[in-house]
């Protein structure tokens, strides 16, 4: 069964061709989901990509989580749909309630844009734990931050899905590029079925343009569609 | 009636105000060693039919609540009528 992914396109997405073509390079079928549209197609999960989304006017995420695809895509995740949020995409996620804290200009002000190691936590089906992965960042605004009580329960409950690491899983301030608390590069919701992150797994699959980091990522994305569309009421043979 | 509001948000406090910072920094060099803290925010005004000043200020507050400040990192203050300007 092919299994389809829809990837949300927002004025000023700029990521969703790559994020498209990553699914495909798995062998899944990507479909564009206009940002006005209330209804999403009939997909096994659900790409909010990386960019600009409305010129990151007011905040990055703030504009776009009133979008009416964003109405859709909170009634999938309540589902149990698996949804990944990539930069722009956890900015939304963050800004719309699906995951905790928000994220803000990055210590030191400057755009960040370069390779960086991540490290895995939170193990579940298609997802190690302490998995080391190549993965490129490109952010300005990509400092994490939540309240102390919030980061408490973040890690009390295991939602920590990447920090930032050395190339060989060390976590420390040296290898945070953005001044995250906690060296947090990547959430999970409660429920486990949506994952935002910072970096750009959908520019880190194509061995013949550089390393492969992001490949973990997609096989998790479609382990749960997988397990998502089993899940799902079929419709009746004709 | 029209009411002109003006809504201030700023980052919270306790939380590293990363532009602030910067600007901060930045003073003692320009002559003004004995600046102790700058908070940067943006500044926004509205200007809105309502019934009357309380229904006015209601809606501006939750419209400062719900969209223009993110509760998790930003503070907000609704300043309105002639005092704003």
């Amino acid at each position: 069964m092919t299994l389809r992914v829809g990837v949300v396109v927002f004025p000023g997405s700029n990521d969703d061709r790559d994020a498209m073509r990553a699914v495909r390079l798995l062998g899944g079928e990507a479909v564009a989901v206009w940002h006005r549209d209330g209804k999403l197609p009939e997909v096994d999960a659900v790409i909010l990509p990386g960019g600009f989304s409305y010129g990151d006017y007011l905040r990055t995420g703030a504009i776009a989580r009133f979008a009416p695809a964003m109405a859709a895509v909170r009634a999938f995740a309540a589902a149990g749909g698996p949804v990944l949020g990539i930069c722009n995409g956890f900015q939304i996620l963050c800004e719309a309630g699906l995951l905790p804290g928000a994220l803000i200009r990055n210590r030191g002000l400057a755009f960040v844009c370069r390779w960086v190691h991540v490290r895995t936590e939170g193990a579940r089906e298609g997802w190690p734990e302490g998995e080391v992965l190549p993965v490129p960042i490109k952010h300005g605004e990509g400092q994490f931050v939540a309240t102390p009580e919030e980061l408490e329960r973040i890690e009390g409950e295991r939602l920590v899905a990447l920090r930032y690491s050395s190339s060989e899983g060390l976590v420390d301030e040296r290898y945070n590029p953005n001044g995250s608390a906690h060296g947090i590069a990547g959430l999970w919701n409660a429920a486990g079925n949506v994952l935002g992150m910072m970096p750009h797994p959908e520019h880190a699959v194509d061995p013949d343009l550089g390393p492969t980091g992001g490949l973990q990522v997609f096989e998790w994305l479609f382990a749960a569609a997988r397990a998502f569309a089993g899940a799902r009421p079929q419709p009746a043979p004709v | 009636m029209r009411f002109r509001f003006e809504v201030v948000v700023t980052l919270r406090e306790g939380l590293l105000d990363p532009q602030g910072k910067t600007i901060r920094e930045a003073l003692p060099a320009l002559g003004w060693p004995n600046v102790a803290e700058i908070r940067v925010g943006k500044h926004i005004e509205l200007v809105l039919e309502a019934e009357s000043e309380a229904e006015a200020r209601a809606q501006v507050e939750d419209m400062a609540r719900r969209f223009l400040s993110n509760p998790v990192i930003e503070d907000f203050r609704v300043l309105a009528g002639e005092g704003a300007r």
